[in-house]
């Protein structure tokens, strides 16, 4: 989308001369744009006819719940669209995202109802969490880019090693009684709007200018497209890569701590089977599997649009059962949708 | 050698030896190219050319021996951007990046700042623009990389190498994948360049390439330089004879005579369409007769070629093989009507490169390796090692990964393939591209005998060596049967009716 955007001032602000190719050039641009924009048109939609079914739905205060209970999500959305591009995978983000404040609530809540050992104090918790998410991360980084081990693999066995920790030190119970500084990220306002909020969507915006507009955001773009040439470029991948593994993990960690700070508890099933509408949501927003295709406000749009489709559905009444069938059938509808109009396979 | 008056080379290599592992790659080999001029570097496969293009490029260090640039020893192999300043190489392996931008590829990790150290893709896009005018490459710089065709994308990467301020640059067998026409202007381009002082080593398995565009050959043979001399002194023959250490195999394709014209029908085409490829194809193949199909890169030959195949199925028209007429669009069917197809391209669809020789030598005949789906390893083996032993591939043995073999070596694999199941019709397009010219006897020679065995064949190719055997050659253009050649052509006639060329006129 940077590109494109800017292409878009660029081509108004040239000056004359080029005229005989501005035309071509607009085309150009307006056909790129129309790709990134591809899912707005599908968010009108369903937010005019969630409007339909529900007058509820485009009060401020049902926006800002979709946004809220997303933006955990979207934060692994972010992190796996980072790793997409490289042409990596990661699927252990979502056990990351419950064991990163699963062994910091281990740490700092005393013994006894909350199944805590209190060795820490509670302000340890936040730093703790996200040290978790860099040292997985970490190791992540050197089983797939220092052993050359297969990302799939890896990360799917430390999506079950992760899973089993966190169930071993919680005993497959609950953490509660939270210190405030766990909390704080996940019930706290800022200007009339959940924290968890501002942070999910000012990260996307960082994302964003990142991916777009600095040479490290495009070496990832390089990377995922022909790791040769990128190397033959001089761009260092293998440094490249670990960061984006380890940031990815990272950002899961703080996808934790706003989780459990907004239900005051981590659950040992903490963000379990998140994964698969995580992908779900890049892919819908024109990532590639394949890596090196796709932006950070394609895949925004991705979880956004799923967000708003199950809300709408819920205040349409639509039994909680039913729920997940058409979550998933919602997933390949869009697929198959995006195919049509993006016109190539999706691989 | 040299006059000591005379500027000091572009780039020089001396004494260059490397070994990998047991292997010689080079042995005490050098070339020195002089500024301006159009080097031709040739050798067969596994002569070392891509080993000294490594060393020159510093990709990989020498173990003995120098390297220097314009009399300049060369940078320590860690100091990229000091390499590309020197030197600059197109390979025949792309090395854009196709999700990209022309101009992003063209400044890839090299880009203007604007305010707040982010990137300016205004200024970016206009010095591409620049550069690209600079050197006349005309493409729009915001186009997808992997949108541009193989010669655009050949330019890009040239005017990309020359950004750097490398004014010598290796490249690496630029037409295997172009059309007549796009290297006739791919060489306009080098040579427009040579007088802007571009100094460019040529590297083709293409022999009249060499004596079309460069003014020095050097050959290497089994690691070693052979000789460096003018083309305008060196006869082809020569020329070969360095490269395969023989006497040039003289009257190479002369053929017996041609099958009689009653043997049987081994392919019948008639009136076959395909709408945007070729209309109105009509042709036959009698046992035991070379049939060539002519053509430039878009003609249709291919599709043509790839229809009797069954990689493709035709709108209207029939093929009749053998007195059957398969399935259209079947490969399945093909096969069994006893087609052997040698495919375009064979990185593309002639084998799987981590499959050994032996699986990817019987890959269409698994019914004759066991019963009931099963593959009897024992009678694998057995026919791959006849296949070896038959078309004389370079192997350890028949579990080797056809991705380790030369790429001579590698076409033999598939045209084994070809043969395995006796074919009644032989469909072969490009068998001997990007082979080296012992290879690419050996493999037509095994064609004659196919045929001579009344096996009927079908060339089809652009490649003059390739239907110089063939009893007569059909000619295509722009998707119609435009002529037809009895076997005494003459190159001039049938490149002028293969470019739609009309001599007489």
């Amino acid at each position: 989308m940077p590109e494109t955007v800017v292409a878009g001032t660029a081509a108004g602000s040239a000056p004359g001369g080029r005229g005989n190719r501005g035309g071509l050039l607009g085309g150009r641009i307006r056909l790129a744009r129309l790709r990134d924009l591809a899912l707005v048109p599908a968010i009108i939609v369903i937010a005019i006819v969630g409007q339909i079914v529900n007058p509820v739905f485009l009060q401020t205060d049902n926006l800002i719940n979709v946004l809220q209970t997303m933006s955990e999500m979207a934060l692994l959305v972010l992190a796996q669209t980072l790793i997409l591009i490289v042409k990596k995978m990661d699927l252990s983000l979502e056990s990351t995202m419950g064991l990163a404040p699963g062994v910091a609530a281990w740490l700092v809540v005393p013994a006894g109802p909350g199944h805590g050992l209190g060795l820490l104090p509670g302000a340890w918790s936040v730093p703790v969490a996200l040290a978790v998410g860099v040292a997985i991360g970490a190791i992540n980084a050197l089983f797939i880019i220092r052993f050359g081990l297969n990302g799939f693999i890896v990360t799917l066995g430390m999506l079950i090693v992760l899973r089993g920790i966190l169930t071993g030190i919680s005993g497959g119970q609950t953490f509660f009684q939270l210190p405030p500084s766990m909390l704080y990220l996940g019930t706290t306002q800022w200007f009339g709007m959940p924290a968890s909020i501002w942070i999910c969507l000012l990260l996307f915006a960082v994302a964003i200018v990142v991916l777009g507009w600095t040479s490290f955001g495009r070496s990832l773009y390089a990377i995922g497209g022909n790791i040769d040439a990128a190397k033959a470029a001089g761009i260092r991948t293998d440094r490249v890569l670990s960061i984006v593994i380890i940031t990815g993990s990272l950002l899961a960690a703080l996808a934790g701590l706003m989780l459990s700070g907004r239900l005051a508890s981590v659950a040992s099933a903490q963000g379990n089977g998140y994964i698969f509408t995580v992908f779900a949501a890049a892919v819908i927003g024109g990532v590639s599997l394949n890596g090196g295709k796709g932006t950070m406000f394609g895949a925004f749009t991705g979880i956004l649009l799923l967000f708003m489709i199950q809300n709408v559905l819920t205040l349409a009444g639509v039994p909680a059962q039913w729920i997940q069938a058409l979550n998933g059938s919602i997933i390949l509808i869009a697929l198959i949708t995006s195919r049509i109009t993006g016109g190539k396979a999706q691989e | 050698m040299r006059d000591m008056g005379t500027a000091p080379p572009v780039a020089e290599a001396t004494g260059v030896t490397k070994r990998f592992g047991s292997t010689v790659a080079l042995d005490q080999a050098k070339i020195a190219v002089m500024p301006g001029e159009t080097h031709a570097l040739v050798g067969r496969n596994g002569a070392g050319k891509s080993t000294l293009v490594a060393i020159l490029t510093g990709l990989a260090a020498p173990d003995e021996g120098t390297v220097s640039f314009g009399g300049r020893p060369a940078p320590r192999l860690t100091e990229r951007n000091a390499w590309r300043r020197r030197v600059a190489c197109v390979y025949q392996k792309s090395t854009i990046i196709p999700e990209l931008t022309v101009a992003e590829n063209l400044f890839l990790n090299r880009y203007d700042r604007g305010r707040g150290g982010l990137i300016s893709w205004r200024t970016l896009r206009r010095k591409a623009r620049e550069l690209l005018e600079t050197w006349s490459v005309d493409v729009d710089v915001q186009a997808a990389a992997g949108d541009l065709n193989v010669e655009q994308r050949q330019f890009v990467e040239i005017a990309r190498a020359l950004s750097f301020g490398a004014r010598f640059v290796i490249l690496d067998e630029p037409t295997a994948q172009l059309d007549a026409a796009a290297i006739s202007r791919l060489f306009d381009r080098v040579r427009d360049l040579q007088q802007q002082g571009v100094t460019f080593l040529y590297i083709s398995h293409h022999l009249p390439e060499i004596y079309d565009i460069c003014g020095t050959v050097t050959v290497f043979r089994d690691a070693r330089h052979i000789l460096t001399a003018p083309v305008a002194g060196l006869s082809r023959a020569e020329l070969v004879a360095a490269m395969t250490g023989e006497a040039a195999l003289a009257g190479q394709h002369a053929r017996g005579a041609p099958a009689p014209a009653d043997e049987a029908v081994a392919l019948g085409v008639e009136r076959l369409a395909l709408a945007g490829a070729y209309q109105d194809v009509s042709l036959q193949v009698r046992a035991g007769e070379i049939v060539g199909l002519a053509g430039a890169a878009n003609s249709g030959r291919t599709e043509v070629a790839e229809s009797v195949a069954g990689l493709r199925a035709a709108d209207t028209g029939t093929v009749t093989i053998g007195g059957r007429r398969p399935h259209p669009g079947s490969v399945p069917a093909a096969l069994a009507a006893g087609v052997g197809f040698v495919p375009q391209d064979r990185h593309h669809q002639g084998f799987v490169p981590e499959m050994s020789i032996a699986d990817n030598g019987t890959l269409t005949i698994p019914e004759r390796l066991g019963r009931f789906g099963f593959i009897g390893k024992a009678q694998r083996d057995e026919l791959a090692l006849s296949m070896i032993e038959n078309l004389a591939i370079k192997t350890p043995g028949p579990g080797l990964p056809v991705s380790g073999l030369s790429g001579g070596n590698q076409q033999k694999v598939v045209m084994a393939r070809a043969l395995a199941n006796d074919p009644r019709l032989l469909v072969l397009i490009n068998p001997t591209a990007g082979v080296d010219v012992r290879s690419k006897e050996f493999l037509l020679g095994k064609v004659g005998e196919a045929a001579g065995s009344g096996t009927g064949v079908l060339i089809a190719s652009d490649e003059l060596d390739d239907l110089r055997m063939c009893d007569r050659v059909l000619v295509m253009f722009q998707g119609r049967m435009t002529a037809e050649m009895a076997g005494d052509w003459n190159d001039h006639e049938l490149v002028a009716a293969m470019e739609g060329v009309d001599l007489d006129a």
